[in-house]
């Protein structure tokens, strides 16, 4: 059924057809509106037997989820910067005893100084906790995404957290025409949550113990498999659905005019519309450009990247973040990615805290660099002109 | 095997001496199988080592300052399912992970109203990390964060305290309890399970590292907190005082001092003397409030 709706309603509502057990969350700017519709939902008995719980912060959202995933359930939260950072600690927690929480990500940028608007800045910071991460470039897609990621996570093959990283504002208040999806659909698509163990008192398991280096670090790398096996698992979720729902959203990457590209364009989330644009402008002007949608985050898909880009010179990453001291994330392991092919690495940080990146600003980055006005490596674009005083 | 030692067995690697399997056993003695959520501490260590867990219940600890969110969850979880009939939902932590670190997970634990059973093993200091003060650590107590030196003796300020925090938040059952009586704390927690919501219940247990006693001297010297009235026995149930370990022939909290290294300054710091009618007077002050004096 097409209707005109906002992304947080987007979102709600698929995640209430996937039919968890356990949704807890604290507010925070612009991730609210998710989970005030889903508190909407439970007031309307609209969840089912479904648990909703308003918990008392981040932290014990997080840590609610743990004890609930644990004991067998279905779980749900959403959250982003402020709120994100204050999971961490339960969220690597919560990877390691490999708990299959999904969340949505409302991304937004992280304080000082604060900041309610979008970058990616949130999600790059859980990078290495081992959650699964995925960035939709537009409402329909995320609302697409919330089955697809209780059945990536719970995969027993992968048994992971998950995040679907939408950008907030940018996305989750933008009114868009969404296909919204039936129960009858969800319900053939995704099957109830069958943990391959539960804290039950017919079975008493110890979820948890501590670990002495001589198992410490067999647990670390099971992780490490666990995510290494998800990029198949993935690719078969994300076909399945394409089957199911006769929306293809592609793979973990999606990589459009590059075989004979000199220059390769890549963004995430909701930038991705916008440069697909602009490269496809170019490209009409028959300019040899491609473009990569990063759609799978973690596990990063070096393989898939480095393919596509294999004809080109020159690569443009578009960075919503920033790691200081070093290159920013996604550039990062695009560089691991191609490290043995002879290929220029540019990276255009934009749109931090929510700056405005206007089409004419993102066609001038691409030009510059295949105009060669521009040296590899990190620098600003959308930056006012300042003065940094140092005292 | 008795109930409680396949529940909570003998694998445990506490000191000689230690309170926390006492407590431990005589609180899954009333509870019978149950779901245990614990925190980061010395009880973690003790008994869930991978490949050597101690526990015959089902068993979680995930940090140090979650374990009522995660007991939370996991009652959300048996009510969403269906599977509440399968036991009672537990904690076991900490002092510090109970009064300081993790005192917002449990506000909003009680708050919301589960059903869950919070019992503080009350050690007084962090003990799992070399004996540093919590909010629980009496004052006067040399510990190594608050150590006992030319000019201080000790820790300065007073025991948080915490029933009466439970309390403010209209917690059905309020208890304190100690391992000097096990029989008692078996009863309170079997009283305690009657009660549909949150339940706190706070154990006075020996540290024979940290207080600096002989474990022989475990017993004795936890009885005397009871006996001085330093550690007062009581119960409420919806607010209102219904026991109370009456005291005898209430003891002079010397008695219960002497014994123990982190007190053992106070008789010839300074400031000891004051520390110690400081500490008679939280003594006396508790016998009056609770009629603890038969
Ligand atoms: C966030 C965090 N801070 C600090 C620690 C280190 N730590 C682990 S256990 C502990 C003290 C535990 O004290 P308590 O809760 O009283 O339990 P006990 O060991 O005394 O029984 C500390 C400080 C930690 N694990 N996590
Ligand atoms: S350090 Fe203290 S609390 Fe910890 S096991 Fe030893 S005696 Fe028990
Ligand atoms: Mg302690």
């Amino acid at each position: 059924m097409m209707k005109v709706v906002r992304g947080f309603y987007a979102v709600a509502y698929s995640v209430k057809l996937c039919r968890p057990d356990v949704i807890c969350a604290y507010p925070i700017t612009p991730q609210s509106e998710i989970v005030e519709n889903i508190a909407q939902m439970y007031a309307n008995g609209e969840l089912g037997n479904c648990e909703y719980i308003t918990a008392e912060s981040e932290f014990g959202a997080a840590s609610i989820l743990v004890g609930a995933s644990a004991a067998g359930a279905r779980t749900y939260t959403a959250t982003c910067s402020q709120g994100l950072i204050l999971m961490s600690e339960v969220l690597w927690n919560a990877a390691g005893m490999r708990l299959p929480i999904v969340l949505t990500i409302a991304n937004r940028s992280l304080s000082a100084p604060l900041s309610i608007w979008n970058d990616h800045q949130d999600s790059m910071a859980m990078r290495d906790a081992g959650i699964i991460q995925m960035y939709v470039e537009n409402n329909q897609e995320v609302h697409d995404m919330m089955p697809q990621a209780f059945k990536i996570a719970e995969n027993h093959k992968v048994l992971l957290p998950m995040m679907v990283c939408m950008d907030g504002y940018k996305l989750t208040h933008a009114y868009e025409p969404v296909d919204l999806l039936s129960q009858e659909l969800v319900d053939e698509f995704l099957p109830p949550y069958d943990p391959p163990v539960k804290m039950t008192t017919k079975e008493p398991y110890t979820f948890g113990s501590y670990a002495t280096p001589a198992s410490y670090m067999e647990f670390r790398v099971a992780v490490y498999n666990a995510m290494e096996r998800a990029r198949k698992v993935i690719e078969d979720v994300y076909k399945e659905w394409a089957e199911i729902s006769g929306r293809d959203w592609g793979g973990n990457i999606v990589a459009e005019n590059c075989e004979d590209a000199d220059v390769c364009v890549m963004a995430m989330g909701s930038l991705v519309g916008l440069v697909r644009e602009v490269v496809k402008e170019l490209r009409d002007e028959g300019k040899k450009v491609g473009f990569i949608k990063i759609r799978t985050f973690r596990p990063f898909p070096a393989d898939e990247i480095a393919k596509a880009v294999d004809n080109a010179e020159k690569v443009i990453v578009f960075e919503r973040s920033l790691s200081m001291g070093s290159d920013a994330p996604v550039t990062l392991d695009v560089k691991s990615a191609i490290h043995k092919k002879a290929i220029d690495v540019y990276s255009p940080v934009v749109g931090l805290g929510g700056r405005d990146v206007p089409q004419n600003l993102v066609k001038s980055i691409i030009e510059e660099v295949m105009e060669n006005k521009v040296e590899p490596g990190t620098y600003f674009r959308g930056l006012k002109d300042y003065e940094e005083v140092i005292v | 095997m008795s109930e409680n030692m396949r529940l909570f067995g003998s694998g445990h690697g506490a000191c000689p001496g230690c309170g926390l399997p006492i407590a431990v056993k005589s609180v899954l003695e009333a509870t019978g199988p149950c779901f245990v959520a614990n925190s980061t501490g010395c009880l973690e260590i003790i008994s869930s080592q991978y490949g050597k867990s101690a526990w015959g219940v089902p068993y979680i600890h995930s940090v140090f300052e979650n374990a009522a969110a995660v007991a939370a969850g996991i009652e959300a979880a048996l009510k969403a399912l269906g599977r509440k009939d399968e036991g009672p939902v537990v904690v076991f932590a900490g002092d510090g992970a109970t009064a300081d670190i993790g005192i917002g997970c449990l506000s909003g634990m009680f708050d919301r109203g589960h059903d869950v059973l919070y019992v503080c093993l009350d050690n007084e200091a962090y003990q799992n990390t070399g004996n540093q003060q919590s909010g629980l650590t009496p004052p006067g107590s040399s510990t190594t964060t608050t150590p006992a030196g030319k000019v201080l003796p000790g820790k300065v300020k007073a025991k948080k305290d915490m029933p009466a925090i439970a309390l403010a938040h209209k917690a059905r059952y309020v208890a304190t309890a100690s391992v000097a009586f096990p029989r008692d704390i078996t009863r309170k927690v079997k009283r305690a399970l009657e009660f549909e919501g949150p339940k706190y219940i706070q154990i006075h247990s020996v540290c024979v590292t940290g207080w600096g006693i002989d474990g022989k001297q475990a017993i004795p010297v936890a009885r005397l907190a009871v006996e001085t009235a330093l550690y007062p026995l009581i119960e409420f149930e919806d607010g209102q005082l219904v026991r109370v370990r009456k005291i005898k022939d209430r003891k002079p909290v010397e008695e219960y001092l002497k014994p123990q290294r982190r007190f053992r300054h106070l008789f010839k710091h300074p400031k000891g003397k004051e520390v110690i009618a400081e500490l008679q007077r939280v003594a006396d002050e508790n016998a009056k409030k609770f009629g603890l004096d038969a």
